[in-house]
Order: C-alpha cells, then structure tokens, then sequence
C-alpha cells in the first residue's frame, strides 16, 4: 500500500501570520521526499497539515485521489514518528506498538505477528516487555518507528526524528532509515533541516524558505543546480561562495569581472542573462588553490580548515571579499600565505537581484 | 648532599598522592542559619507537642495539674467508651463518603476545565473560590442551604412539590449533609492538583494517539488516566489526612448530633480535653487519631507501590 500524496494551493494561518502560502507539491507513489529548510519556514507545518494535526485553511490535501483534509487523523492512514518520540510512557513497547491496531478492532493474532515482524526488522524483539523510561534515546526512536511499521500505513511522516540523537547515533539511524525505506515499500516525507539527511535518505527534496518552496529536485539537482540563491547558500558545506561581479557579455559566454582585475570565464551563454546586477557563484571544490601566478586569482589565506580528505582555504581576494577553496588534505598552505586561486567557470552560476540562478552548462 | 636530595620529595608529594583540596560537598554549617528559624517552629509546635501529647495520654491531667501515671489507663477508657467508638465509625463514614467524591469530582471538573478558553479560567475561579471561605462561612451558607422550610434546598424542592430531605436533623442523612457541604468547600485543591497533572502531559501524546485511531474514551483510559495516576494517589492521600481531621462543620452545624451520629473523633477530643477537661482522656483518643491517619497514608501509599509505577 503506498499514496500519491497530492498537496493543492494550501494556506495555514496562526492568527495574522500566514505560515504556508498558497502552496502546491505532488508526492508519487513509493517516493521519499524530504522536506528541507530552516526554522520557522514552515516544513513542520506542513507535514502536520498531511498528518491532520494542523487544519488546512485553504487548499485541499488528498491521497490517491481521496481528499483527506477533512479526515480525522485516525482515518488518513499515514503513521508519523515524532521528533520526540511522543511513545506513550506507562505502556510498554508492545503495547506501545499494538495501541493503534487494537484501536481498529484488529485481531489479537494479527497485532502479536506484526509487532513481532517489526520488532525483529528493528532488533527491538529483547525490549518488548520495557517501558519507554528504560530505553536509550536510539531504543526510543526505533520503538517509535516500529509503531509506525505495524500499522501498515500508506504513508510515513517523519519530523525531525533523528535530531534528538547524539551525533554518531545520528549517522547509524540515518543509514538504517535508507535500509528501511528499501524494505516498507511506502511513501515517506521527513522533515529536517539538517542537508546531509536531507541528501543522503530523499529522492527529491523540497527546499522551503519563508513559508514558500524554493526548489524541488534531487539532491544533486538542488546541490549542483540551485533554483535561488537561498538553496545555494542553504544547501552544501560550506555554502556556495558568492563574489560580486561586473559581467562581460560580448563572447559567446559570460565573463566574470571581479575586483582587482580577476576574471573568470563561465560557461553560461552571453544571449541568456537579462540586465540588471548579478553575482558570481561557485562552490568550494570548483575553486582550487594554485600556486600564486597560476590560476585566475591571487589571495591571503584567512583560515585553514583540515577535513582529512581535503582542506578548505578561506582566502580574501584584493577587494576584501572572501572565497572558500579546497586543497588537498595535506594541503601545505598556512595561514597568511599568498595563494593562486582557479575559478573553474564550467561549474559556475550567476544569480540576479531577486536571487534566481543561471547555471553554467557543465553543472 | 643526603638532605638537599631528601628535602625536595619531603616538601612534594610523590606522584600518585592525593593532595588534599578543599572538598566543595563539605557541609558549611552557616547554611543551617537558613533552615533555623523554620526547624525552631518545627520542634517547638509540632515535635514537642507531639511527644507531650503521648506523655499525657499515659497521665491522669487535668489543665491544673498532671495527675499520677494511669499507663495504658486511657486507652482502656476510650475503647469502653461507646461514645469514641461511634466517633471512630463516624469519622471513617464521613472519610468514607468526601474522599472518593473529592477525587472523582476533582478529576472531572479537572477533565472539563483543562482547555484555553476564557470560559474554561472563569470556572476553574467560580469552583476554586469556595476553598477560600472560613468554616464559619461555609457551613452558615449551607444551613441557610438546608433549613427546612425557607431553605434554598426546601425552595427547589417546593418548586416540584416535594419535601426536602433534613439534611441537618435527620439520623440517617446529617453525615451526607455534611459530607456535602465539605465537598463543596474543598473541591478546589483536588480540582487544581489535577489540572496541573493535566498540563504536564505532553501533547504529542496526545497527537500520537489521534494518529493511533485512539477516539475520546480510549484516550482518557489509555493515555490521560494513567499519566496522572500520581496525582490520583497524591490527592487520596491528601484528601484522607485533611478528612480525618472533621471538626468545623459538625460542630457548626449539629454540633455532633442528632445522638453523636455527626460526632467525628476530633470534635470528640474537644469535647473531652476542653469542655470536660479530661486532658490524659482527650490526648490518648488523639494518639489514636495520629495512627489511623498515618495507616491511612501509608497504607494508600503502600497500596499504590505495590502495583508499580507510583
């Protein structure tokens, strides 16, 4: 059993304030959609909207076909994990488990093999007679999964289910999530605002910001080809570098102009771009440290930070602006070196005033 | 040379020592300057009396003088007198009829009240302003209540053509009467501890078990009862210890009657150590008075445990 989840045109209002505004997204069948944003952008909102735990003020919601926004809770059958679990605190975990089922008048035949078969795929079987006070958080989010396994339903909402767990935790239910996905064949939508979740568990992901959507994609589309400067900013570690830019539009392609007499030519086709400002974008690993002479920018290095695998030089060209490069992990630059830096302009991007991107034709 | 290598490792420790540092847990006694005043009444208005209170009751006393030791002469008095015995029965009637009632009103009250609403705030006010009145106030209301004829209870009951029950005379209802009174008077406490038991439960709970399909009745049975099980004991117990000590009302509105029916131990004790001035009498049936409320308690809070979970 799985749901194409149909959103249409839906607005949420807390008093004066507009929460969600007139907002539109189709999720398909078996899908894992992952809604990504800051605090406050509404995510949350909207998944409780599905769940039936906000009402909707405008709009209609509907599961495969069905419009469900003016079903209880109860009768949407969907399951959500909580981002605190929200497990009932004097039952035990298979009672915690069982609660729904025995709440339809399932039988009690039925309700022991499905909690049995959950608590086997989540290796809480040993746990069952416990109560949820004697579990570690990790346990905890299992059982509450589990409680949304047994019920079969046809989709999963998940809020932030992972941001209560310490950090290696964090990693391993990460990884069990993407295992789980592939074994309940259902759709799901979680909710963070943490990008590596966000990337590694969805096939789209639905970047949010100030109650509207950015951008839907994949997690490369949204990585590689940001539809707004607020994705490119939001989405990637470190954050897309952005360097203010006078544009050369004569050839073929646009040339990028910066402070100090740098240029860099992109791969973005001349006739594209309106008038008005625009600003030169990359990401971190497209800007690599040369040595000085070499590449297409010269700069001081700021900061060096070590990741192992690579290093990323915080370097400030002429005009004071900064830009994150990468280097190798045993990178020898220091801090205060003078540094080459090459733009590869086939990876750049260029975004207007309001925001909106260009991507260079190689990204 | 010896004593140039000997000094150093005298004047520091060798690896491995523990240097003695001042120890951050280590009591300072000027704290006790904080819990002095309190633990002064303490000792002197509830410790001391209560073990003069046991000297006493071992003691023919009268408020001249404390008379030759009787031992367990008291006692004996107080279990032959029928008077007590009918005040012990009386008491544990009257516990009998307030607590539960307290508990199962206060927790619907709590129930009906725990939402945001402006309405919601005003009733909690309406229902917890009667806990506020004197004794004196309550029982004068509810005379005015219960007097036959002109009474309001007589008035409603006129308006059916029905007689009011005495509530007041009657052997068989006076303790209800005033069973009912006192419900009224002290709804508000049990009423307040459960809502506050109610605004702690967390509401995801609650959004879990609309998504679990779980409709009003299984909600309150399965979620809300259970997670304020501490307070239903807490206020039982509560409830038992403040109801053990019955005295205004009977004796403001039968004065222990009709025939002692309404007499509870504590009017008992008045009657005996003040108005009869049989001190070593009255402190014994007080003695008895402390060990049923403490079984009481502890028997309830045992009771509770037992089952886990408390």
């Amino acid at each position: 059993m799985t749901a194409h989840i149909e959103i249409k045109d839906v607005v949420k209002r807390f008093g004066a304030a507009t929460v969600i505004d007139h907002l539109s997204l189709s999720i398909d069948p078996n899908e894992f959609m992952v809604f990504l944003g800051p605090s406050g952008c509404g995510k949350s909102t909207l998944l409780r909207m599905i769940a039936g735990l906000e009402s909707v003020d405008e709009g209609t919601i509907s599961i495969n076909g069905q419009r469900i926004d003016n079903l209880p809770p109860g009768q949407r059958d969907i399951a959500m994990v909580f981002q605190s679990y929200a497990l009932y605190p004097h039952m035990t975990v298979a009672d915690n488990m069982a609660f729904g089922l025995r709440n339809i008048g399932i039988s009690a035949d039925v309700i022991s093999a499905r909690v049995t078969e959950a608590g086997r795929m989540l290796e809480i079987g040993h746990l069952m007679e416990r109560k949820p006070g004697q579990l570690s958080g990790g346990q905890r989010q299992r059982v509450a999964i589990g409680r949304a396994i047994v019920k079969e339903p046809k989709a999963f909402l998940f809020d932030e289910p992972l941001s209560n767990l310490d950090a290696a935790l964090r990693v391993r239910t990460r990884v069990e999530l993407a295992q789980l996905r592939h074994r309940v064949k259902s759709t799901m939508i979680f909710v963070t605002h943490d990008q590596i979740e966000a990337m590694t568990l969805a096939d789209r992901i639905v970047v949010m910001n100030n109650r509207k959507i950015e951008q839907i994609g994949t997690p490369m589309e949204i990585y590689s080809r940001p539809a707004t400067r607020f994705v490119a900013t939001f989405v990637g570690s470190p954050a897309m570098n952005f360097v203010d830019a006078t544009l050369d539009t004569s050839g073929t392609n646009v040339t990028a102009r910066f402070a100090g007499g740098v240029s860099v030519e992109t791969d973005i086709g001349s006739n594209q771009l309106g008038d008005g400002k625009y600003t030169f974008g990359i990401r971190s690993e497209d800007v690599r440290v040369a040595p000085v002479g070499q590449g297409n920018a010269e700069g001081v290095v700021d900061v060096i930070e070590r990741l192992g695998e690579r290093t990323l030089v915080y370097a400030r060209l002429g005009d004071g602006q900064q830009v994150v490069g990468s280097d190798a992990g045993n990178s020898p630059v220091a801090v205060g070196d003078r540094i080459g830096l090459a733009f590869d302009g086939r990876k750049s991007h260029l975004f207007n005033e309001a925001g909106h991107a260009w991507h260079a034709r190689g990204v | 040379m010896a004593e140039q290598l000997t000094l150093p490792q005298t004047a520091t420790p060798a690896a491995g020592v523990r240097v003695p540092s001042a120890d951050i847990y280590a009591p300072k006694w000027r704290n006790f300057i904080f819990v002095a005043p309190y633990l002064f009444f303490f000792t002197t208005l509830l410790v001391f009396p209560l073990f003069w209170g046991i000297w006493l009751s071992f003691h023919k006393a009268d408020t001249f003088s404390t008379g030759k030791f009787v031992g367990f002469g008291n006692y004996i008095r107080l279990f032959n007198d029928k008077v007590f015995l009918q005040s012990i029965w009386n008491t544990f009637y009257f516990v009998g009829l307030t607590v539960p009632a307290l508990a199962l009103i206060g927790l619907f009250l709590a129930l009906c009240l725990n939402r945001r609403t402006r309405s919601a705030a005003v009733l909690r006010t309406i229902f917890f302003s009667s806990s506020v009145l004197s004794v004196t106030i309550v029982t004068l209301i509810w005379r005015i209540v219960y007097i036959p004829n002109n009474g309001l209870l007589s008035i409603v009951y006129g308006w059916f053509g029905a007689t009011a029950p005495s509530f007041i005379s009657d052997p068989n209802l006076a303790m209800i009467g005033i069973a009912i009174a006192t419900i009224w008077w002290c709804i508000g406490l049990p009423m307040m501890l459960f809502l506050s038991a109610l605004q702690q439960i967390p509401q995801d709970i609650y959004e879990a078990a609309a998504l679990d399909n779980a409709n009003r009745w299984q909600t309150l049975r399965s979620i809300t009862l259970p997670s304020i099980k501490r307070t239903f004991v807490l206020v039982i117990i509560i409830q038992i210890v403040l109801q053990f000590q019955l005295f205004g009302q009977p004796w403001l509105m039968t004065r222990g009657g009709p025939n002692n029916l309404t007499k509870p131990i504590v009017l008992y004790i008045y009657d005996t150590a003040f108005r009869r001035w049989d001190l070593g009498l009255g402190a014994a049936a007080s003695e008895i008075l402390f060990i049923l409320i403490l079984i009481a308690a502890m028997a309830q809070y045992l009771v509770t445990r037992r089952k886990g979970e408390l």
